[in-house]
Order: C-alpha cells, then sequence, then structure tokens
C-alpha cells in the first residue's frame, strides 16, 4: 500500500492536467482556453519537479555538511521551460487581441459563424 | 478568473518551494504571478469581459478527459514513488553535477552551473525562443499600426489620477530598490537562487511599474522603444559572442574553460557574461510585450470614444 500511496504527486499532476485539458476542449473564450493550456503547462512543471526531488535531499546549492541535494537537472529544464511558457502566452494573448479587433470576439463560434459569411 | 491563475500561480511557486526547487519557485513567482497574470487582465481589458455562455458538448469533452486522466493514472503504477533516490530521473549525469561540478565550475548553486555551462547550448535556445516570441508581438501587435498612429498614442493620458496619492509615491520610492534587487538577484546567482532570467523578469517589472504609474506617453518618452528591441537582440548576442570568442580561444562553442588562463576563472567569466546576456534579453522582450499589449488597449480606448 505505500506503494502505491507514495504516488500522489503524478495524481495531482494528471488531475491538473485533465482540467486544463478539459478547459481548453470545452470553452469557447479564447482567452480561457489559454489560461487552460497555462494550467496545462504547470501540471507538468510539477510533474518534474516532483520527479526531481530526494527524501531528506535539500535545495540543490553546495553546503558543507549537506549529502544529499534534489535533483538539479529538473530545476534547470523547468526554470527555463517557465520563462518560455511566459513567451508563448505573450504570443498566444497577441493572437486573441488580433482575432478580437478583426472578428470583433473572442468566442469560437461567432467567429466561425463570421468565416461562413465570408464564404 | 484571471486573478486565480495567478493565486494558483503563487501556490504553485511555494510548492515548488516545498520541493526544493528554490530557483524554480522564484521564477514562477515572478513569471507567473507576476507578468502572466498582467499581461492576462492587459487582454481582457481589450476583449471585454463578458463571456457567452455556450460550450461545446461538454459531456463529450468530459468523456474524453477523464479516460485519458484515468490511462494517466493506470501508467503511473509504474512510476517511482516520491522522493526515492534511486529512480531513474536522479541517477546517471545527476550524480555528476553533484559531485564533480564545484571542481568543475567553481560555482555554488548547482542550478547554475548546469543551466549556464554543462546545458548552455539548451539554454542559448530558450533565449533564442524568448526573442522570437518578442518579434512575434511585435509584428502581431506592433507592424500593423500605421505610423500615423503614433501621434494617437502620444494623447493617450492613463497615467494614475491624482487621487491615488499613496500609490503614486509608495511605488516612486519603490522602483529604485526592485531594481537594485533586480541586479542583486543577477550578479548572486552563482551563490544562491537567482540568475539572469529570474533578473531579468523583476527588472522588466520595474519598468512596467513605472509605466502603469506615470502612463503610457510619459514612459515612451522615457523609454526609447527602438533602444530597447535594439539591446534585447544585443543580449542574445552576448550570449552567441562568448560562445564564438571560446570558439576562438580554441575550445568549442560555449566551452568557458578557454575564455581565461585558469579554466575556473574563465568558467566564472564566462558564467557571468551569458547571465547578463540573458538577464538584458529577457528583461528587453517583456518590456517589448508589456507596451505593446498596453498601447493596443490605448488605441482601441482611443477609438471607441470617436
Amino acid at each position: 500500500m505505500t506503494t502505491v500511496l507514495g504516488l500522489y504527486n503524478y495524481w495531482i499532476v494528471v488531475v491538473l492536467m485533465m482540467i486544463g485539458l478539459y478547459i481548453v476542449i470545452a470553452n469557447c473564450n479564447l482567452v480561457k482556453k489559454i489560461i487552460g493550456l497555462n494550467i496545462f503547462q504547470t501540471s507538468v512543471f510539477i510533474f518534474y519537479i516532483s520527479l526531481g526531488k530526494v527524501d531528506g535531499g535539500t535545495a540543490p546549492i553546495l553546503v558543507d555538511g549537506v549529502e544529499l541535494y534534489s535533483n538539479p537537472l529538473t530545476h534547470v529544464l523547468i526554470l527555463t521551460a517557465i520563462v518560455v511558457s511566459l513567451a508563448t502566452t505573450a504570443l498566444g494573448l497577441a493572437i486573441v487581441v488580433r482575432i478580437k479587433e478583426a472578428y470583433g470576439s473572442v468566442e469560437e463560434e461567432k467567429i466561425q459563424i463570421e468565416d461562413n459569411k465570408e464564404c | 478568473m484571471t486573478m486565480l491563475a495567478g493565486i494558483y500561480s503563487l501556490l504553485s511557486a511555494s510548492l515548488f518551494v516545498s520541493m526544493d526547487a528554490v530557483d524554480v519557485a522564484f521564477t514562477e513567482a515572478s513569471v507567473g504571478a507576476g507578468i502572466s497574470t498582467l499581461l492576462m487582465l492587459t487582454t481582457l481589458a481589450i476583449t471585454g469581459r463578458s463571456e457567452h455562455p455556450v460550450r461545446h458538448k461538454p459531456l463529450l469533452a468530459f468523456v474524453v478527459v477523464f479516460f485519458t486522466g484515468a490511462l494517466l493514472i493506470y501508467a503511473t503504477l509504474d512510476m517511482p514513488s516520491y522522493g526515492d533516490v534511486n529512480s531513474a530521473a536522479n541517477l546517471h549525469v545527476v550524480q555528476r553535477y553533484i559531485n564533480d561540478s564545484f571542481m568543475e565550475i567553481g560555482v555554488d548553486n548547482i542550478v547554475t552551473s548546469v543551466l549556464a555551462s554543462y546545458r548552455g547550448f539548451d539554454t542559448f535556445g530558450e533565449v533564442v525562443v524568448i526573442f522570437t516570441a518578442g518579434i512575434g508581438v511585435l509584428a502581431l501587435l506592433s507592424f500593423a499600426r500605421r505610423p500615423i498612429n503614433d501621434s494617437e498614442i502620444d494623447s493617450i493620458n492613463d497615467s494614475m489620477h491624482e487621487e491615488y496619492l499613496i500609490v503614486r509615491i509608495v511605488s516612486k520610492i519603490l522602483i529604485p530598490f526592485i531594481l537594485l534587487f533586480a541586479l542583486y538577484v543577477q550578479f548572486h546567482g552563482d551563490f544562491g537562487p537567482g540568475g539572469g532570467f529570474q533578473a531579468g523578469v523583476i527588472f522588466a517589472a520595474a519598468v512596467i511599474l513605472y509605466a502603469m504609474l506615470f502612463g503610457m506617453s510619459v514612459a515612451r518618452r522615457v523609454i526609447n522603444q527602438s533602444f530597447v528591441q535594439l539591446f534585447a537582440a544585443v543580449g542574445v548576442l552576448i550570449y552567441g559572442g562568448v560562445g564564438i570568442v571560446s570558439m576562438l580561444n580554441g575550445g568549442n562553442f560555449l566551452d568557458y574553460d578557454v575564455l581565461s588562463d585558469d579554466p575556473l576563472a574563465g568558467q566564472h567569466l564566462g558564467i557571468l557574461l551569458i547571465e547578463l546576456g540573458v538577464g538584458i534579453a529577457v528583461a528587453m522582450v517583456v518590456i517589448i510585450i508589456f507596451f505593446n499589449f498596453a498601447e493596443r488597449i490605448g488605441l482601441n480606448r482611443a477609438r471607441n470614444e470617436q
């Protein structure tokens, strides 16, 4: 039973990831879709960081007398990923702004109606 | 909704601290809770707050999500348990980083030495991605604007009203300290949590605070946009330039050992320089992104009034 309970971090990640996925699929509002994508991204961050956590370890900054450190590699990967996620979010929001200006709406269905009119 | 996302971000930052990832928590707190929330709010100001309640077949989406989640949970049964020292991710190359990095790089913070030295290529790629995103935002929000609109922007005056006197004065006092803190984070990354990415975001936050206090028209006059755009490129160039110099000195691309007679001094110099490049590039790109979003708001508002 201890082995199954030791997996709880992955379950949190899966739940968060599915919340994000649900928002992306089920919501028509483009801004909310981007928020959903952000939640999805954060779940991946938490997945990596929890993978690198070591029981009894400390933060990976070298100190005398400490032998056990958490995994620095996953931290590096996620640190850069967070900043890149900011860049991608900004790009996505910029596209949303342009869509709003072109179609007058950020709801997918209204955009679809506008598109069909032009055909 | 957006504020909730910001709070969620802050919460996940504290979660990262509890999992020993101080560098990551620092970044998440400044990026996720700070800048992302701000961008969401500016976008909402443009797109409007009301939402159309219709959803695409929520039941179908729920079924898909439920089954994917169930499959993923089933897959986790094969994963190593939380905090396992001997899981595959914590063996191999990681042990080398922890044991040898101080001898090879001479930097206390292992995250910094892996980020800037062992995985320097990777980080260079990330900086280029951020720079590209900055160009993308410029292309989407700025180039479509005609030169006539520049005078329109100058006429926008959305500075804080006089009645927010306390906010104005307190923020004015805080801005230099935020800038100083950014520099501290920038150059202290070798010894504690911090580094170019975080410092860049904090620096940009100070500039954004200034722009919010005194209005876009004043901020545009103080912070020259072409200067900012130039320096975003200069930051990437510094990073790439360090790589080229180490090649000219007879090493590999981004091999800092050859930058100085003593390999450790070379590593210190190389890390300092590329962190500087990262910091400049990130700060400038975030400033570019914010300014373009904020100007869009002003333009849309001015057009609606006409």
